[in-house]
C-alpha cells in the first residue's frame, strides 16, 4: 500500500476514471432512450388507435431497403466492437481499419436512406404534401412518425460518423492506446445505441403486413 | 488502489465472440423478415418485438460489454428500462380504459 503510494507520488498525478467515464456515457444514453422512448410511445398509441391504416401505409415502405440497412448497421456494430478488441491487443492498424470500415458502412446506410426518402418524395409522400393530406388520419400520422423517427435516427448516424472520425484521428495520433481507450469505448457505446434503436424501428415500420 | 484493480479486472472478449454474436444477429434478422411474411394474426407484433428484444439483449450484453462490466451498470440499465416500462404501462392504462 505505502509502496504504491510512494510510487504514485513520484510521477505527476493524472486523474483518470474509466468506469466513471463509461457511467457518464451510459447516463447520456439513458436520456437518448427517453427521447426515442417518447416517440415509440406515440407510435404505440397511434398504432393502437389506427391499426388498419398503419398496416396499409406501411405497405408502401420497401422491406428490401429496410432489411439491407439492418444488415449494414448490425455489421457496423460488429466492426466497432472489433476495433476495441483490436486496440486492446495493441493492433493499431486493425483498429483503424475497422473504424474506417464502420464509417464506410454508415455512409452506405445514409445513401440508402437518401434513395429511399427521394422515392417517397417523388411519390408525393412527404409531410404536408397534398397527396398525403388526402389520406386517412392514421396514414398521415404513420408517415409523420416515419419521417420524424427515421430522420432523428439518421441524424444520430451522422453524429456517430463525426464522433468515429475523431476516434480515427485519436488512434492515429496515439491519443487512444491499448491502455487508454475509454474514448473509443464510449464512441462505440453511442454507435451501438444507434444500432439498438434501428433494431426496433425496422420491424415497427418495415415489417407490418 | 481500488481504482487500479477495476482497470485490470475488466474482462476483454476476443474477436471470436463478437463475430459469433454478429452471426446470431444476422440469423435473427432473417427469421424476423421471414416470419413477417407469415400471417400470425395478433401474434405478429408480439413475435417481431420478441425477436427485437433478443437482438437488443445480444447487443447490450456483448457489444456494449454490460455482461463484463461492473454490476452497477446493470442496476442503472434495469432502472432506465423499468422507467420506460412504467411510462408505457401508465399511458396504455389511460388509452385502453379511456
Amino acid at each position: 500500500m505505502t509502496n504504491s503510494h510512494q510510487a504514485a507520488a513520484a510521477i505527476p498525478h493524472v486523474h483518470r476514471d474509466d468506469v466513471g467515464a463509461r457511467m457518464g456515457m451510459w447516463l447520456f444514453l439513458f436520456t437518448e432512450v427517453l427521447l426515442f422512448g417518447g416517440l415509440f410511445l406515440a407510435y404505440s398509441v397511434y398504432r393502437y388507435d389506427y391499426h388498419e391504416q398503419f398496416r396499409l401505409a406501411a405497405m408502401d415502405l420497401d422491406t428490401g431497403i429496410g432489411t439491407l440497412n439492418t444488415l449494414i448497421l448490425l455489421t457496423s456494430s460488429l466492426t466497432v466492437a472489433l476495433s476495441i478488441a483490436a486496440i486492446q491487443k495493441k493492433n493499431k492498424f486493425l483498429a483503424m481499419a475497422m473504424i474506417s470500415f464502420t464509417l464506410l458502412l454508415a455512409l452506405f446506410f445514409m445513401i440508402n436512406k437518401y434513395f429511399e426518402w427521394s422515392g417517397h418524395i417523388a411519390e408525393g409522400l412527404y409531410p404536408k404534401s397534398p397527396e398525403l393530406l388526402n389520406m386517412k388520419n392514421g396514414e398521415i400520422i404513420f408517415y409523420g412518425l416515419y419521417y420524424v423517427m427515421t430522420g432523428l435516427h439518421g441524424l444520430h448516424v451522422l453524429v456517430g460518423m463525426a464522433v468515429l472520425s475523431f476516434m480515427l484521428v485519436f488512434i492515429a495520433k496515439d491519443k487512444i492506446t491499448f491502455d487508454n481507450y475509454v474514448k473509443l469505448e464510449n464512441a462505440g457505446l453511442y454507435w451501438h445505441l444507434v444500432d439498438l434503436i434501428w433494431i426496433f424501428l425496422f420491424p415497427l415500420f418495415y415489417l407490418i403486413h | 488502489m481500488e481504482h487500479e484493480k477495476h482497470e485490470h479486472k475488466a474482462h476483454h472478449p476476443g474477436y471470436g465472440i463478437y463475430i459469433l454474436v454478429w452471426m446470431g444477429l444476422l440469423a435473427l434478422t432473417s427469421i424476423t423478415v421471414t416470419v413477417a411474411g407469415i400471417d400470425l394474426g395478433a401474434y405478429t407484433l408480439f413475435v417481431a418485438l420478441l425477436i427485437a428484444a433478443i437482438k437488443s439483449g445480444l447487443v447490450i450484453n456483448i457489444f456494449m460489454h454490460i455482461k463484463f462490466d461492473e454490476p452497477i451498470f446493470k442496476v442503472f440499465l434495469s432502472l432506465s428500462g423499468f422507467t420506460l416500462f412504467v411510462i408505457f404501462l401508465l399511458t396504455f392504462f389511460d388509452v385502453i380504459y379511456r
